[in-house]
Parts: structure tokens; C-alpha cells; sequence
């Protein structure tokens, strides 16, 4: 393997985070106090570092490390996620943390660790990479999720980190596979091989590895009938890490998913894009209607992350540029609302109680104002309701999809859209339109300075997105070039 | 200088956060300090941004300034950017000017509102819109400012909103105004779909290729664009809105209400003039309206007796005079009654409001008469005001008015002409009918119950202003026919008139930009297109060909001073010498006085025909349609789709074994498919 100095300017934002992850522990052990907050501040500050290193890898493509990791706008724009992933979850955690008597330096290692993960998948370009570094993440995230050790927490670990292992199986089989039918697992060189030798494309051994690595991705997406373990974790573990998982998580599988599928396998979209044709459609429908019947808010938006993988698949599926674009400005979009919405949900519980049972939110919009307000922007947001940024994801996919005849798919999917606008609203309804009861469950906000921040960051991340998107859209567009 | 004039709209936008966002903890100096600094300062920007604009060549008087790139979509990008040119530079300097008096206007004015800092939220939220309508560089930002000052209308008018009139009124606003946004929008997309683009510069330039003179097209799209205008700009069949709109606060009434937000409309011709002068049948339209208006709204304010009844169907009447004279081609005095009829407009409003504040808010006439005495200030300013308005030499209104009917009657547009020239006696009779009922005569009301004042100095500084205003306004467009320079004219020659500037372009600098080249070519092709069939070429003519002068233009303005000295003394003779007349007349010929009382009936008449109407079908479609059809639809949806949810959701086991199977089952289906790919 050849290692040449330069490729650690594609590495080095990973190095940073992970140097952070690693001073996060450290400082830890030499403070004495019991208050840790600052530990988020220092992650930050090294994910700003980390971004601060990250434009250059914006323009032409370069691979390093023997063609295992890219340097490329794709990848970048990815990091440019993932940081923002990064920075809300930490600002969202600082007070939760120290609320639920569970303050510790390890959970921002961890959580900046998971990131190391994330962002690999982003820019590997080889199938193993993409393996190990999917790996690093969950690892961590599966810590995460039981950070709390509470009964419903363990269980949300231990459940994730069991299907995990099994769906990680299912990658790395079709990995083998796929090295069986190419002879390599470099992502370049097996488009290189699929272009050269058509008849691979009714290759069992290929066509079956393809169909391994869409239940690893699948898994990881949350996508049905893959998606089994979502609910039960997103509701069981604690609040932050849900956020981080359903916009982190998904954010990373997606960009090894665009990647693998529409990069290594271009010469075969006809026959997966069918199979993926089938999962979005399942997906969106299976997690909206599954959406509509719950009465508990933080299993209604670990629903609603699976409807949003299926209107991420839909981009999937039609594969062009376009569509990849629309996906990563889509990405961007879900994070924000998203991280924006469970900063809400936190501040609506405390310590021992965490209110997120949809009752808990009855006449809250107008005893808190504020906190109304960003919750409605966030819940109309994901509801695809311009001027906000759900909106403009949503219409990017969409109109890619319409682009490339997708019409069936386009109009199956904005009436799931509109079908999921049901139970976005009813939060708004009952924040706004139900009188709170006369013991309400909700006597005051879980909030401090950093959660505030989060939250208007959130609600400015997607306003801005709904507003005036065209600058991060032509900035995804050019991000993709490469995939021509 | 040019560089900076984003701050123009960015002041007033940063005012209506502070006080919006905070206002209610903030004391009330502060309050007033930061609505009224803020719009100060963009006033002086305005005025640099003038003296920077006129230190240029005139064919260079253009300046764009892209703020960023708002809207891209595949080939077609819309930018948020300001365009400065002559044309929006008289715009931001009224809005600015007339803007921050009538703010510290409402300092007194407003002094005892529980509302404070509600309102100067709002009235600094309006300045932003409207300047962001008037600096727009295209369609789409342009607007944006016109649905804002539509939305900063209908709160301000809707702002003491427990009284469930002036909330109706509020809302009625709106609505009539979003019949008129429709055509506008139709307008922009059907401009949109014809040249790719909304940004102005582009648009004018390409339109001489891109559209035939007098075609099909050019004539929708301006018929639509007017359209908009109407709404915004009360002119029939939209103007119902304008007379209730003054529920309002009077500063209000002053600033939005007569100076600027009503004369978007004008503006927006006048930003538009190539394509209208492509469209002769347009232009006949709009000066058709615009003359019509100018009379019937005048006839209905004779016999208005809310004093700010009067004031609203004046400026009714005042907007027609402004679409005549676009409509006759005469876009500079369009835009010059426009400044002038802001100085004055506002100066009466703000009068009114004065003497309505000094009666403890009593707003009829009827039982007025004699402040005088009590409110020297008042009284004296609104005189002066009502002179300029009458069109008496050598105030203001005279100027800007005379020529604008000097252009109807030149351009070949007798019937326009006349009707104007009608209005013009009228406007001088009802006004002075309003000065001798408020100002002259027995005092009709109790001084013992009504403690009549004059108002604070915060209120009766900025009437001062405006009342000299009123006076010198018109001084800087005097026509060459009485010897003046007309510099107005000049100076929006650029924008406005393209073929008077090259005339005298051509002579002082022969090498033209590439940008002039264009507009001299469509120029000469639209004057040219113009002078055919309806001789609307010869204005410009005129105009270009300088020293001759047609004697009919002097005859027409003894004409119009003496017909408007004849309605001065008929309200003399009608409200002060005999007092009583008035009253017979309305007994002798009832059915007139009636008609006009209440205003023609047209509310009564938009009443049954289309609200009732709409409520009707609404009726029919909720009672039927709705109920039976589609609420069975929807709830038989909900049914099914709630009972499919609550179906899967017990699919959801909380058992990991469950879960692990699924994952078997999808892997062994997926794989299974892609070996019968593979087979077949």
C-alpha cells in the first residue's frame, strides 16, 4: 500500500475530530468539578477546526491511500452535514445531560467518535472502508443508546447492537460477493469492471451481492421491511442520541449508500433501481400510516425517519446527478428540522418525566411561545410546507424524479407527503388549539443557553434553506460533477 | 455612496425587529427614537445616494447592486438586488422624506395608544416593504415589497382591531387588493414565460424584440400588470377599499394611504413604460380609467361629510389624474403628481388628523366650523395645502396637474382631456367646501364639552414642512412654456423618456455606451410605432423640438385656474355666505345627492352581486359538495388509512427475534429477485 504525505490533507478533518474525541476523555479526567458542559464547547470547537480544513476538498476529485478514501465535493458537502449534525447534537445534549443527572465526558467522545465513523463512509471509496468505518460508527452509537441504563434504554442497545450485527452480516457477505464477481472491492475499479464486462450484469453472484448490500444500507437507512428496530430504539434511547442517529445515521448511510449504488453499480441501475423502486414506496407508506396512529411524539418522529428514508430512496432510485444532489440538499434539510424538533422535545420534559406523549403538549404553544414557535417551524418543515427547508428537499427529489419519468413513484410519494401532513399538524393543533388541562404536565422548559442556541440555529438553518436555497443547491450540484 | 444603498430598506427593517421583538419593554422615547432614527438615516442615505446618482453623466444614471442570488432553478436565477435610477430615486426620497416626517408626526399623534410600539413596528415594517418595492431591480422582489405593503396595510388599517369595523375594513383591504395582486402575478408569468427572465433592465431591453408593438401579448401582459395597479392604487373597480381603509390611524391614512403605498401602482407603470407604450390599446385603457376615476371619485366626495371621507375620495381622484397621465403617455408628470400630491396629500392628512385630534376625535364636518381661531397651525398649513391641491400658480399641484392635462390634451386625448379638466373644478370645490365647514363659520359644537387645542410641536413641526413643501414642490418641474427648465423632466428623462435624453446626449457626447445604443434604438422604434395610428408621438415631439410653444397651452391653463378660481367661490358663496343653500339644493335635485351620498352604490352593488354571490356558492359548495362529497371521501380515507396504522402498528412486537426475522424474510425476497434477474 502506498501512503504519500498529501493524503493526509483528505484525511485531516477526520484525524481532527478524532484528536478531539480523544482531548474530550482527557480533559475529563484532569477536571475536577462536576459540571462537564464545557466538554461540549471543546468538541465543537474541534469540529469548527475540522471545517475550517474541509473547503479545500471541494473541487476536483482526488483518492488517496491506495484509491480508499476521496477528496471530493461529495465528500465534503457530506462533512459539511455531519458537522452540523455535530455541532446541534452536542449543544442539544449539554443541558439534557446535566438535567438527567448523566453528565459525562465519555458521551461526548462517543458522540465525536460516531462522527469519525459517519464521515469516512462519506468519502470512502472502497467497500471494505465503507465496512469499517460503518462499523466504527455504530459501535459507538450502540453505547450511546444505552448511555442512559435505564431498563428502556439498555433495551434500545441491546436490540440495535444484535439486528445490527445480523444486517452488518448481510453487508459484509455481499462485499465477498462482490469481490467474488469483480476481483476488487475498490468502488472505482468495480464500476471500471461492470462497464467493461455487460454480461456481469445477470451475474448471480454479482446481482445477489447488489441485493446483500441493500439490506446493509437498508438497515441502516431504516428502510422496510428493515426497519423493524427504528421505533423501539428512537423511543428507548435517550433523546439527543435519537436525533443523532436519525439525522447522523441516515446522513452517513446514505452517502456510502449514493456511492456504492450509483457509482459502483451505474452499470446495473436497471436492475436495482426496481428493487429500490419497491422499498421507497413501502417505506414512505409503511411509515406514515404507521405515523398517523401513534399518540406519543418521539415514536411519531422515529416513524416519520422512516417515511423520510423512503422520500431519500425516491432520489435513490432515479440515480442521476440531479437526484443525488437533491438528496444531499434533502440531508442538510432533515437535519436541521429534525435535531430542531427533538431539542423541542427535550425541552418539553424533565428529569425522571419526559413528556412525550402528544397529551403532554396541549396549549403549550401559547404558555410558551417560543418554544411554539420553533416546534410549528420544525413540525411544518417536515411536513414539506414551503418557505422552509422540508419544502425545498422534497421538491428538489421530486422534481428529479419527474425528470427522469419517474411519474408513478413522484405522485405515490407527495401523496404520502401530504398524507403525513396529518400528524405534523396535530402537534401544531395541539400545542396551539387544545386548552392545557388544569395541572398541566409541562410546569416549566428544559432549557439553557446551549439549547436555546441549538434550537435557533435549527429553526435559521431551515428558514434560510426555504428561503434562499440557491446557494447550497448549486453548491450539491457541483458537489456531484463527478458522478456525470 | 451607490454602494450603500441597501441600508435604505435594511434601517427600517432593523427598526421593526428592535421594536418589534422588544418594543414592549422598551420605553417609549426609545421606541420612537429607533422608528424614527432609523428611518432618518435611510433618508440620508436616500440623499447621497441622490447627489451620488446626479454627479453622473445622465445616460449613465443606472446603478444595480445584487444583494445575493436568491432563486436558482436550472438555467433561470433570480437575484435579490436594488436597482437605482433616476426613477426609484425620487421613490425612495418621498417614501423617506415624507416617511420619517410623518413618524415623528406620530409621535404626538400617537402618544396616548396602549399600541406604541405595535404601530411603529408596523409603520416601520411598511417603509421597508415600500422601499424594497420601489429599489426592486425585477418583477419577483418588486413583489415582494407590494405584498408587503399590503399586509403592512391591512394592519395598520385593522389596528385598533377591537372595534369590529375597522377590522372589517381591514380585511376588505385585503381582499379587493388581492384581486388586483392576481393580475399582477399573471402579469409577471405571463412576462416570465415570454423572456425567461423578471429582471427589469433585461426585460425593458429585450422587449422591442421580443414583442410586437401593439400585439397580442404586450397588450395581456400590460392589461394585467394594470390590473395590479387598480388594486393597489384604488382606482375603479378596485377603489372601494381605499375610503374604508381610513379606519386607520391618520398618519396612517398619510403616509400609506395617500403618499406612497397607493402610488406603487403609478410606480410600477412608470417602471414598466416600455412595454406600455408597446401597447396602444393598454395606454387608452389606463388613461381611460385613470380620467374616469379622476371624475367619478371626485363627484362623490362633494357630498362626503367625514373629513377624512373627503380626503380619501380626493386621493381617489388624485391617482386617476396620475394613470391619465400614464396613460397618455406623459410618464414624467405622472411621477411628478405623484411627489406632489405626497407633500400635499400628506400635509391634509395630517391636517385632518390634527383637527381631529384637537375635537377629541370627532371626524364630521357637520359639526366643525371655526377652528381658525383655535388651531392657527392647523389651519394655516392645511389652507396652504388646499391651494396646492385646488391647482392654484404657483403652488405645487398646479404645475404637475396642468401638465398632466396639457399631455392629454396634446397627445390627441380629448375625451381624457375633459374628463380631467372636469375634475379639476370639482377637486377645488369639495376641498374648500372641507376648508370653510372645518376652519370658517359658527362653531357647531359645545366648546364647553369640546376643549378644542392645538396639537404638540412633534405634530405641527412636520405640517410646516409639508405645507412648504406643498408650495415650492412644484418649482422644480415649472414647464418651458412659462420659461422654467423643467429639471424634473430631465432628470427622469433616462428612465422615462429615452428620446428627449439622446437628443441631447447625441449633441454633448457622441460615443454612447452599448447600454444607451439599446435604448436609443427602442426609443426612436416605439415613438415611431406610436406616432402612426394614434399620434401619440406628438408630446415627444414637442417636448424634443424645445423652443416653440403651442399658444393652446396657455389657453388651457388660464382655462384650468379659472374653472378651479370658479369652484373656490362657488364653496365660498355655497358654505359661508349662504349657508343654507346647500341644503336646498340636495332637496331639490334628491336623487343626485342621494346617488352621490352614498357613493353610487357600489358597495351595495359589489355587495350583492359578488359577495353575496360568493357566499352563495360557498354555501351550495360546503353544504353540498363539501358535507356529503367530500367530507365522506376524506373521512372514509382517514378511516381506512387510521385502521391501516393501527393495523402495522402491531406488526411492531418489541421482540427482537420478530425484528431479526423480518430482516431474513426481506434479504431472502431481495436476493430470490435478483436470481430471477439473473436467470432470465
Amino acid at each position: 500500500m502506498n501512503f504519500q504525505m498529501a493524503d493526509l490533507q483528505l484525511l485531516a478533518p477526520h484525524i481532527v475530530v478524532l484528536a478531539t474525541a480523544l482531548l474530550v476523555l482527557l480533559a475529563e479526567a484532569f477536571c475536577k468539578g462536576e459540571r462537564k458542559g464545557y466538554l461540549a464547547y471543546l468538541g465543537i470547537a474541534g469540529i469548527v477546526v475540522a471545517a475550517l480544513l474541509t473547503p479545500r476538498l471541494f473541487g476536483p476529485q482526488r483518492l488517496g491511500f491506495s484509491g480508499m478514501l476521496a477528496g471530493d465535493g461529495f465528500a465534503a458537502f457530506f462533512y459539511f452535514i455531519l458537522y452540523a449534525v455535530g455541532i446541534l447534537t452536542l449543544l442539544v445534549s449539554q443541558n439534557y445531560l446535566r438535567d438527567e443527572r448523566f453528565e459525562h465526558g465519555e458521551y461526548y467522545a462517543l458522540v465525536l467518535l460516531a462522527l469519525v465513523g459517519m464521515m469516512l463512509m462519506a468519502g470512502a471509496t472502497h467497500l471494505m472502508v465503507v465496512f469499517l468505518a460503518l462499523e466504527t460508527m455504530s459501535i459507538a452509537i450502540y453505547a450511546l443508546a444505552g448511555y442512559f441504563r435505564t431498563e428502556r434504554s439498555v433495551e434500545a442497545s441491546l436490540k440495535y447492537f444484535i439486528l445490527g450485527g445480523f444486517a452488518s452480516g448481510f453487508l459484509l457477505y455481499g462485499i465477498a460477493l462482490i469481490y467474488g464477481a469483480c476481483g476488487t472491492t475498490q468502488i472505482y475499479d468495480v464500476m471500471a469492471y461492470f462497464k467493461a464486462l455487460p454480461a456481469l450484469t445477470s451475474s448471480p453472484m454479482a446481482l445477489a451481492g447488489i441485493g446483500l448490500l441493500t439490506v446493509g444500507f437498508g438497515f441502516k437507512v431504516a428502510a422496510v421491511p428493515f426497519h423493524a428496530w427504528t421505533p423501539d430504539v428512537y423511543q428507548g434511547a435517550p433523546t439527543s442520541v435519537t436525533a443523532f442517529m436519525a439525522t447522523g445515521v441516515k446522513a452517513a448511510a446514505f452517502s456510502a449508500f449514493l456511492r456504492v449504488f450509483v457509482v459502483a453499480f451505474q452499470g446495473t441501475h436497471v436492475e436495482w433501481s426496481g428493487v429500490l423502486w419497491v422499498l421507497a414506496l413501502l417505506t414512505m407508506t409503511l411509515g406514515n400510516l404507521t405515523a398517523i396512529a401513534q399518540t406519543d411524539v418521539k415514536r411519531m418522529l422515529a416513524y416519520s425517519s422512516i417515511a423520510h428514508a423512503g422520500y431519500l430512496l425516491v432520489g435513490l432510485v432515479v440515480g442521476t446527478p440531479e437526484a443525488s444532489s437533491a438528496m444531499m440538499v434533502y440531508l442538510l434539510a432533515y437535519a436541521f428540522m429534525n435535531i430542531g424538533a427533538f431539542a423541542c422535545v427535550i425541552m418539553v420534559g424533565r428529569y425522571g418525566q419526559e413528556n412525550t406523549s402528544l397529551d403532554a403538549y396541549a396549549g403549550i404553544g401559547f404558555r410558551f411561545p417560543a418554544l411554539g414557535l420553533a416546534m410549528a417551524v420544525f413540525m411544518f418543515s417536515m411536513a414539506g410546507i414551503p418557505p422552509t427547508a422540508g419544502f425545498i428537499g422534497k421538491f428538489l427529489i421530486f422534481k428529479a424524479a419527474v425528470h427522469e419519468g419517474y411519474y408513478w413513484l413522484t405522485i405515490l410519494g407527495v401523496l404520502n407527503s401530504a398524507a403525513s401532513v396529518y400528524y405534523y399538524l396535530r402537534v401544531i393543533i395541539t400545542m396551539y388549539f387544545k386548552p392545557s388541562p388544569d395541572e398541566p404536565a409541562v410546569d416549566g422548559l428544559r432549557v439553557g443557553p446551549s439549547a436555546a442556541l441549538a434550537t435557533v440555529l435549527a429553526g435559521v438553518g431551515v428558514l434560510y434553506l426555504g428561503i434562499i436555497p440557491g446557494g447550497i443547491i448549486k453548491l450539491a450540484e457541483q458537489a456531484v460533477r463527478f458522478m456525470g | 455612496m451607490l454602494d450603500l444603498i441597501w441600508l435604505i430598506p435594511f434601517f427600517p427593517m432593523v427598526g421593526a425587529i428592535v421594536n418589534g421583538l422588544f418594543g414592549r419593554r422598551l420605553p417609549k422615547g426609545v421606541v420612537h427614537t429607533v422608528a424614527c432614527g432609523s428611518i432618518f438615516l435611510s433618508f440620508l442615505v436616500s440623499a447621497g445616494a441622490f447627489f451620488a446618482l446626479k454627479a453622473l453623466p445622465p445616460a449613465e444614471r443606472v446603478f444595480e447592486q445584487v444583494l445575493f442570488e436568491w432563486i436558482a432553478f436550472g438555467s433561470t436565477t433570480i437575484n435579490l438586488g436594488y436597482l437605482l435610477d433616476p426613477l426609484s430615486c425620487v421613490m425612495i426620497l418621498v417614501v423617506t422624506g415624507v416617511g420619517f416626517l410623518i413618524h415623528v408626526y406620530s409621535v404626538g399623534y400617537m402618544s396616548h395608544d396602549p399600541g406604541y410600539a405595535r404601530y411603529f413596528t408596523y409603520l416601520n415594517l411598511f417603509c421597508f416593504a415600500m422601499l424594497t418595492l420601489v429599489l426592486g431591480n425585477n418583477f419577483l422582489v418588486m413583489f415582494v415589497g407590494w405584498e408587503g405593503v399590503g399586509l403592512c396595510s391591512y394592519l395598520l388599517i385593522g389596528f385598533w382591531f377591537e372595534d369590529a369595523a375597522k377590522a372589517a375594513a381591514g380585511m376588505k383591504a385585503f381582499i379587493v387588493n388581492r384581486i388586483g395582486d392576481f393580475g399582477f402575478l399573471i402579469g409577471m408569468f405571463l412576462i416570465f414565460w415570454v423572456f425567461g427572465t423578471l429582471d427589469f433592465r433585461t426585460v425593458m431591453a429585450q422587449a422591442p424584440g421580443a414583442l410586437v408593438v401593439g400585439g397580442g401579448i404586450v397588450t395581456a401582459i400590460t392589461l394585467f400588470l394594470f390590473v395590479g395597479a387598480t388594486g393597489k392604487s384604488a382606482q375603479i373597480p378596485l377603489y372601494v377599499w381605499l375610503p374604508d381603509a381610513m379606519a386607520g390611524p391618520n398618519p396612517v391614512s398619510a403616509l400609506i394611504h395617500a403618499a406612497t403605498m397607493v402610488t406603487a401602482g403609478v410606480y410600477m407603470i412608470g417602471r414598466c413604460n416600455v412595454l406600455f407604450s408597446m401597447a396602444p390599446v393598454s395606454m387608452t385603457v389606463v388613461a381611460t380609467i385613470g380620467a374616469l376615476t379622476a371624475l367619478f371619485a371626485g363627484t362623490i366626495a362633494i357630498t362626503q361629510n367625514d373629513i377624512k371621507k373627503v380626503l380619501a375620495y380626493s386621493t381617489v381622484s388624485q391617482l386617476g389624474y396620475m394613470f391619465t397621465a400614464m396613460g397618455v403617455g406623459a410618464y414624467v408628470a405622472g411621477i411628478f403628481h405623484l411627489m406632489t400630491h405626497a407633500f400635499f396629500k400628506a400635509c391634509l392628512f395630517l391636517g385632518s388628523g390634527s383637527v381631529i385630534h384637537g375635537m377629541h376625535e370627532e371626524q364630521d364636518m357637520r359639526k366643525m366650523g371655526g377652528l381658525r381661531k383655535h388651531m392657527p397651525h392647523t389651519y394655516w398649513t392645511f389652507l396652504i395645502a388646499t391651494i396646492a391641491i385646488a391647482g392654484i400658480p404657483p403652488l405645487a399641484g398646479f404645475f404637475s396637474k396642468d401638465e398632466i392635462l396639457w399631455k392629454a390634451w396634446s397627445g390627441g386625448y380629448k375625451f381624457q382631456w375633459f374628463l380631467g379638466f372636469a375634475a379639476a373644478g370639482i377637486t377645488a370645490f369639495y376641498m374648500f367646501r372641507l376648508v370653510f365647514m372645518t376652519f370658517f363659520g359658527k362653531e357647531r359644537f359645545d366648546p364647553e364639552e369640546v376643549h378644542v387645542h392645538e396639537s404638540p410641536r412633534s405634530m405641527t413641526v412636520p405640517l410646516w414642512v409639508l405645507a412648504g413643501l406643498s408650495v415650492v414642490g412644484g418649482w422644480v418641474g415649472i414647464p418651458a412654456a412659462l420659461g422654467g427648465a423643467n429639471n424634473f423632466h430631465h432628470w427622469l428623462a433616462p428612465v422615462l423618456d429615452p428620446a428627449a435624453v439622446t437628443e441631447t446626449t447625441h449633441a454633448a457626447a457622441p460615443d454612447l455606451d452599448g447600454l444607451l445604443g439599446v435604448r436609443t434604438a427602442y426609443a426612436s422604434e416605439g415613438a415611431g410605432h406610436a406616432e402612426a395610428p394614434e399620434g401619440h408621438g406628438a408630446a415627444v415631439g414637442a417636448e424634443g423640438g424645445a423652443e416653440h410653444h403651442d399658444p393652446t397651452e396657455y389657453v388651457l391653463m388660464f382655462l384650468s385656474v379659472a374653472y378651479a378660481l370658479l369652484g373656490i367661490l362657488v364653496a365660498y358663496f355655497a358654505y359661508l355666505l349662504k349657508p343654507d343653500l346647500p341644503g336646498k339644493v340636495a332637496a331639490k335635485a334628491k336623487g343626485l345627492y342621494e346617488l352621490l351620498y352614498n357613493k353610487y352604490f357600489v358597495d351595495e352593488i359589489y355587495q350583492a352581486v359578488f359577495v353575496e354571490g360568493t357566499l352563495a356558492l360557498a354555501t351550495f359548495f360546503w353544504a353540498f359538495w363539501d358535507v356529503v362529497v367530500i367530507d365522506g371521501i376524506v373521512n372514509g380515507t382517514g378511516y381506512v388509512v387510521r385502521s391501516l396504522g393501527g393495523g402495522l402498528r402491531l406488526l411492531q412486537t418489541g421482540k427482537v427475534q420478530a425484528y431479526a426475522m423480518t430482516v431474513l424474510l426481506g434479504a431472502v425476497v431481495l436476493v430470490a429477485y435478483y436470481a430471477v434477474v439473473a436467470a432470465f
